[in-house]
């Protein structure tokens, strides 16, 4: 009898990129859904968009590399951020805007520079960049979070879609009428205006900790980033890294300063701090690859957001901190190096490992 | 005495398999019948093929030495059964290069009639180490847990180091495979008598007996024979059941928490591992003048009617093997010789079962994992490494070709264990592309090596050229010297006698 050749190992494999890219998007949900609850229908507006732009994006670079487009559109990585965009972007957003992110950051950032696996930069935070540059305006356009007690002029779906299509308001609304500061700006607006941050913190959008309905979205990233390390689809040391990164710094100037440094809960359950820290940084592509080293990578990108909150112009700081440490992970991968099982530095005895040790 | 101990060390990464293995355990030991035809590859052994000492159309018998070892590294082959030698020709076996080497084929008679035993009954305890492990080289005993390394120069070797354990390698790791599990069962009194002998061979006074948790009845079985025995110099560990803790570096990590120095031995580190089925073929050689000429073999998979264990004579043919085991199911597809994760798959079953073959393996044909994808950098092969190294970064230079940093990322401490290429999610060969990587790297050493010995023939040549031109150039300053000592007259009596010659 005649038989296949093959290469060992026989057994299949365990894993998917396609698994892992359609995970990580269940794992949105939740918070797709407290989004849509709190700040209405414009993030599935904004999301469906992203992900025509994305995709679409994908398939003609996939196209014009000379490959098959559907070997990059089944690994769902297009979606992915597509989803990330959409999350960065406030619920308001012409479909211009939008579009410019989603193709900037699928095009440029991912596949000039060689497609999934090769791309340097974060593609969903390149992109949000980019509209920080271009549409600076467009970025302000939160509406306020739907609370009982919040007095709010509400936009339709019908309302929202065409603001989306269009960019322009019904006739008898206003910018001002429909958005709201986020906590984030009304905090460094505030300080810049001497008040403390009590004082701040008592403004109807401001929460327990951080706004008032971005805190439960927060929430439900978090759930959504535990289940993503229950399934080890993404690794404790990032999110650890990212929160450190952050609460630490802020913790210490909150205890030396609190009138006009706000505590780490704040900053932990503002802006886009969650989900950087469960879905944004752990993009494996963009980050380091050595458990020591993504700690590392985390901390750092936390400690920037804190530094660019504080010190810096924008009110956050989660996409530059990203790119930021997106570019030393080439010169963190290389300091952080596991030691390797039989490797010994020169004086180092044989008979005492040491099981932690670096490389050089 | 008789609870085991559990390991020092930990290992780093790894897998938790499917084990696979109850199917092929739940009967005893059979034995395969005798076939009409015994193929015996001359090199079933690290090291130099052994050399033919019979000729075609002899009559053998079973236990008969027909092909004598050769070189520092070698291991004799006996008959598996009387018969005649009807061809020493090339014949299809397992190996990773190349398809046929040459066998010696035996055309059994059916009388399986033994030689008679020409050694005195010496007790192994009357006799010198150095003696004793003559013994073992001639009795053909080879390591049996899969690298075949001949077991009586290995313990030469060991012994020149300082050694303060012995290891026996009963943890088995790969799935399916479970021929030392049900070896460890049914003769643990053996193995202990095996560990003896080795112990004595290498004047130890520890040795670990290291067995997979997951192996209940084996580790009752010598805990119970550990009893009998009453020897305290034998310590029974039992070691996580996670893959690959059976990789000998991997077990000594485990057991005594100390690493093996890349490129170096266990014994650099006072360590020697040795399968537990060495130590019981070890055992029926020395006690009972059995050389090597049977093993146990597990054959299993979905490809198989009855999985079982057997007891094979060497030389058997797969094909013989699998009919035993109630023939090839519909699905078979797949032909692996060993484990499903370091195993070696052949297109033939032609081939014969040899010293090295633990496990017949026939496997449905696996669902193809779809086109390679590019690699995402998840870390996940990192993770799993044994070693530690960084599969990721490794493919990369691989792709690349960079031999420096190849190298530096620890390319050759590699055990092509298999699980980077398992848990990858973009499906990329990652343990085929090494193996490639370190074939190149063997290249390069060869034609290096070739370069190196072209220069140094070249460099004797340019000196040996120059050396005769300074004798020639000397010679002659001697003969002008002498005739300007000689004076003008005896310089035109020369001058004279040339011209003569000339005309």
């Amino acid at each position: 009898m005649e038989f296949e050749r093959r290469e060992a190992p026989y057994l299949a494999p365990t894993a998917s990129v396609s698994s892992i890219m359609l995970q990580v998007l269940l794992a949105l949900i939740p918070a797709a859904l407290a989004h849509v609850w709190y700040f209405g229908p414009g993030f599935i507006f904004n999301f469906i968009i992203a992900a025509a732009f994305c995709v679409s994006g994908e398939a003609l670079m996939m196209r014009a590399r000379g490959r098959e487009p559907a070997l990059a559109l089944s690994d769902y990585s297009a979606l992915v951020t597509a989803a990330l965009l959409a999350f960065a972007l406030p619920s308001l957003t012409p479909w211009w805007v939008t579009a410019t992110g989603a193709l900037f950051a699928v095009v440029v950032a991912k596949h000039l520079y060689g497609g999934l696996g090769f791309n340097i930069f974060n593609p969903a935070m390149a992109g949000y960049v980019v509209i920080l540059v271009a549409f600076p305006m467009h970025l302000n356009l939160w509406v306020a979070p739907r609370m009982g007690d919040i007095d709010y002029q509400y936009l339709s779906i019908f309302e929202t879609l065409r603001y989306t299509l269009t960019g322009s308001l019904p006739d008898i609304l206003t910018f001002d009428a429909v958005s709201r500061a986020t906590p984030l700006d009304a905090m460094q607006s505030g300080l810049k205006n001497a008040r403390t941050v009590a004082e701040i913190q008592t403004l109807p959008i401001m929460g327990d900790f951080g706004g008032r309905g971005w805190e439960w979205i927060g929430n439900f990233i978090a759930v959504g980033g535990f289940w993503l390390l229950i399934r080890k689809i993404i690794r404790w040391q990032i999110p650890v890294g990212v929160g450190l990164g952050l609460m630490l710094p802020a913790g210490i100037m909150y205890l030396v300063e609190p009138g006009s440094h706000p505590g780490p809960g704040f900053h932990l359950f503002s802006g886009a701090t969650l989900l950087c820290a469960f879905f944004i940084a752990t993009d494996p592509v963009s980050a380091a690859t050595s458990p020591k080293g993504r700690l590392i990578y985390g901390f750092g990108i936390g400690f920037l957001i804190y530094a660019i909150r504080t010190w810096g112009a924008y009110a956050d700081g989660v996409a530059f901190a990203v790119l930021i440490m997106n570019v030393a992970v080439p010169a963190i991968d290389y300091l952080t190096q596991p030691h390797i099982v039989g490797h010994y530095d020169g004086d180092e005895d044989p008979l005492e490992p040491a099981n932690d040790g670096e490389a050089p | 005495m008789s609870a085991p101990t559990y390991d020092l060390g930990k290992l780093h990464g790894g897998l938790r398999l499917d084990s696979h293995k109850q199917v092929s355990t739940a009967q005893p030991i059979l034995e395969v019948p005798l076939p009409s035809h015994l193929i015996l590859p001359l090199a079933q052994h690290v090291g130099e093929p052994a050399h033919p000492v019979v000729s075609i159309g002899e009559h053998v018998l079973k236990g008969q030495l027909i092909a004598q070892h050769e070189g520092s590294i070698g291991a004799p082959v006996h008959a598996s059964s009387s018969g005649t030698v009807v061809a020493i020709e090339a014949w299809p076996i397992v190996r990773r290069l190349g398809d046929k080497a040459p066998c010696i084929v035996i055309e059994t008679d059916g009388e399986d009639r033994a030689r008679d035993v020409d050694e005195a009954d010496v007790p192994y305890t009357a006799m010198r180490p150095e003696e004793l492990a003559m013994r073992i080289l001639e009795g053909g005993i080879v390591g049996l847990g899969g690298a075949v390394f001949p077991t009586a120069q290995k313990l030469m070797q060991a012994k020149t180091c300082q050694l303060d354990y012995l290891i026996l390698n009963g943890v088995e790791c790969e799935p399916y495979i479970s021929c030392d599990d049900v070896l460890m069962r049914e003769h643990a009194c053996e193995v202990i008598s095996g560990a003896q002998i080795l112990l004595h061979v290498l004047s130890l006074d520890v040795c670990f007996i290291a067995v997979e948790s997951d192996k209940p009845e084996a580790l009752h079985a010598l805990a119970d024979a550990m009893t009998a025995a009453g020897d305290e110099r034998l310590v029974l560990k039992q070691v996580p059941t996670i893959y690959p803790s059976g990789g000998e570096d991997q077990l000594v990590q485990l057991v005594t928490n100390r690493e093996v120095p890349s490129g170096g031995l266990p014994s650099d580190i006072g360590c020697l591992v040795q399968n537990v089925g060495t130590a019981v073929a070890i055992h029926n050689w020395i006690n009972n003048h059995e050389p090597l000429i049977s093993r146990i073999t597990t054959i299993t998979g979905d490809g198989v009617r009855q999985p079982m264990n057997v007891r094979a004579r060497i030389g058997t043919t797969v094909a013989d093997m699998v009919a035993f085991a109630g023939g090839y199911t519909d699905v078979a597809k797949q032909l692996i010789i060993g484990g499903p994760m370091t195993g070696r798959s052949v297109t033939t079953d032609r081939v014969p079962v040899v010293k090295a073959s633990n496990c017949i393996l026939v496997l449905s044909a696996t669902p193809s994992p779809g086109p390679e994808k590019p690699c995402i950098r998840c870390g996940d092969c990192a993770a799993v490494c044994p070693v530690q190294l960084l599969p990721q970064q490794l493919f990369w230079y691989a792709c690349a070709d960079d031999e420096k940093h190849l190298r530096s990322y620890g390319l050759t401490d590699c055990i092509e264990c298999g699980c980077c290429d398992l848990v990858c999610p973009s499906h990329i060969p990652l343990t085929a592309d090494f193996r490639k990587a370190k074939a190149r790297f063997r290249e390069l050493a060869d034609e290096k090596a070739r370069a190196e010995r072209a220069r140094k023939r070249f460099e004797a040549r340019s000196e040996r050229l120059a050396r005769e031109q300074q004798e020639r150039e000397a010679q002659l300053a001697a003969q002008k010297q002498a005739a300007r000592k000689a004076g003008p007259a005896a310089i035109a009596e020369i001058m004279r006698r040339k011209k003569k010659d000339r005309d």
